[in-house]
């Protein structure tokens, strides 16, 4: 029995969510039997990082080619060393850059990657969402072969592993890949935003969000009111900006901004989890909502079950009331 | 430029859903479908490419007869013609049904139906709204050999292949140069989708729609990561309903944020 565990970093730091990852890892394996694995051009602070952490061993995947991610070179490069050294399990933290990439890894070893996992029980069995966080799925893995699994941001706690450190650093390994420049097909800009951001939701106090519920462009004044109202910004999931109804700005999610006010007032807004992770750590939730199972509802503290035409305006009223 | 399109038909995003008797999965009967949303940009990106490069557009879908509709409504969009690879949910016998596939027995089965079209690009959705597995397109990229980028918003036709915008987390985009022939799996909101027009849809009915039966394609239901059992979510907070009219709600909320959450 053996864990991979693949790091990713940000800025020559671990990201928060590989920890997170770790602390799935811990789930099937105890801390010896992980090998924490990072990739880079150059690794060493990585790798120093991760051998303070409970695992076992630290490989350093590094090529001067790694310099920036590419799907094929990451492929590549952890194809090579999950053939020299097969683990039975392979666990990565579920961000964009992980599925554009582990999925083909897991094809190239006949294996399905099990993704944006949340939990993980006796078996093992992995539990996943399906229906956009309407309903959860129970998967197990048969056959031969290293089971790939990612693990969705928030679904397991990393501040629990500050306790777990080790006596003195793991050891770390280097691995170097066979990569040749014409093996990387794709060329990659750095980042870039698309323009200075204005809004900066995630210092408020107060947020109203809105989602598909409101229909339509025409109906966001009655919203707007309600903000105007709590003296909150305002806020959006992905469709109303995709729309083009609320800047991009605006948006709370995955893709957008990632908030946690002390109040969030998420209305019409079904609650798939790309919304979820970027709101759940906002202290007092209330979801307004036609539907009495939306997901929004298992992370809501307070909600209204009911058509947001007329619970809104009521709001809006209730709260000006109040005030006087 | 010859453009393939993977779409897959899901359940409508606002049709109540049931856990099926077998809690193996949904309850189907009843059940409306839509167009998987992620699909549908990805279907309006290759009809906008093919009206500035020229060309033609494939729409290749998987699933039982129901998925038929979603097929034509991709014709009466625009794309010119369609292959169905045919498959029930539950077949018994042979290679199965298309349950009894996962994600990397869905990608065999497109990318055998893909292969003999030679494609210049193969677009699809970055992920489905049921399964939301998020890997066809990536499984695909590996199995026809090509290169590949994810969450992608805008595509650019360039002497060397493409440039595209790829969306990364928290508001950051990249860009990425690659060659054709390629797959892109697109993000949702990078352009503005069509309807389909009166006439759109009586020429869908009059366009090539190629019927393949899975089992004809030579790939069997070797399933490695087996979906065993659906359930409702447990809730991670006990949320408090508040009752009554609209305006009865409404002021127990704004008491309840005074006083007990005490956020107002």
């Amino acid at each position: 029995m053996s864990v991979f565990l693949v790091l990713e970093e940000s800025g020559g730091k671990i990201k928060r969510a590989s920890w997170e990852a770790l602390a799935a890892a811990l789930k099937l394996g105890p801390a010896q039997e992980i090998t924490a694995v990072v990739l880079g051009a150059e690794t060493d602070a990585l790798a120093a990082e991760a051998a303070a952490k409970p695992v076992g061993k630290v490989v350093r995947v590094e090529h001067p080619l790694l310099n920036r991610y590419t799907a094929d070179g990451f492929s590549l490069a952890l194809h090579q060393l999950l053939q020299s050294q097969t683990p039975t399990y392979v666990v990565f933290p579920h961000t964009y850059q992980v599925r554009d990439y582990a999925p083909a890894l897991a094809c190239r070893m006949g294996q399905v990657l099990i993704g944006d996992v949340t939990g993980i029980e006796d078996g093992p069995i992995f539990t996943r969402q399906l229906l956009q966080g309407r309903l959860n799925g129970s998967y197990r893995h048969g056959g031969d072969g290293p089971c790939f699994v990612s693990v969705q941001a928030g679904a397991f706690r990393a501040d629990s592993l500050e306790t777990q450190g080790n006596a003195a650093p793991a050891r770390i390994e280097l691995f170097t890949p066979t990569i040749e420049p014409v093996q990387i097909r794709t060329k990659p800009s750095e980042p870039f935003r698309e323009s200075a951001q204005t809004v900066d939701l995630g210092s408020a106090q107060r947020i109203v969000s809105v989602g598909r519920g409101i229909k339509g462009a025409e109906n966001l004044p009655m919203i707007e009111a309600l903000a105007g109202a709590l003296g909150a910004e305002l806020a959006a999931s992905r469709p109303i900006c995709d729309n083009g109804w609320l800047p991009m700005e605006r948006q709370v999610g995955s893709s957008g901004q990632t908030v946690a006010p002390k109040l969030y007032l998420a209305i019409g807004i079904s609650g798939a989890i790309q919304h979820l992770v970027g709101m759940k750590g906002s202290q007092c939730i209330v979801a307004i909502n036609k539907d009495p199972d939306a997901p929004i509802f298992e992370v809501a503290d307070y909600g209204i079950v009911g058509d947001l035409f007329e619970v809104v305006p009521a709001l809006t009223e209730a709260v000006k009331a109040g005030r006087e | 430029m010859k453009i393939v399109v993977a779409i897959k038909q899901v359940p409508d995003r606002d049709a109540p859903v049931r856990i099926a008797a077998d809690a193996k999965w949904i309850e189907e009967r009843e059940l409306q479908w839509a167009m998987n949303e992620p699909d549908a940009y990805a279907l309006e990106e290759a009809l906008q490419l093919k009206e500035k490069h020229g060309g033609e557009v494939i729409v290749l879908s998987a699933g039982p007869e129901r998925v038929g509709s979603t097929i034509r409504e991709a014709l009466a969009k625009g794309a010119d013609r369609a292959i169905h690879i045919v498959c029930d949910d539950l077949g018994a016998g042979a290679g199965g049904g298309l349950r009894n596939f996962d994600a990397l027995g869905v990608a065999r089965l497109l990318a055998e139906a893909i292969k003999p079209e030679n494609p210049d690009l193969v677009l699809t959705g970055l992920q489905s709204e049921d399964l939301g597995l998020g890997q066809t397109g990536v499984i695909l990229a590996e199995l026809l050999g090509l290169p590949h980028a994810t969450l992608i918003l805008q595509v650019e036709k360039t002497d060397a292949g493409l440039k595209v915008k790829r969306e990364l987390e928290e508001g950051w985009f990249q860009s990425i140069e690659m060659p054709l022939p390629a797959v892109l799996t697109m993000q949702s909101g990078g352009n503005k989708l069509r309807y389909a027009t009166l006439m759109g849809i009586k020429r869908a009915k009059t366009k090539e729609l190629r019927a393949v039966n899975a089992a004809e394609l030579g790939v069997e239901a070797a399933p490695v990561a087996t979906l065993e059992q659906i359930s409702a979510p447990k809730k991670q907070k006990s949320t408090q309903i508040l009752g009554g009219s609209a305006k009865e709600a409404a002021a127990a909320l704004v008491e309840k944020l005074k006083t007990e959450a005490r956020v107002l």
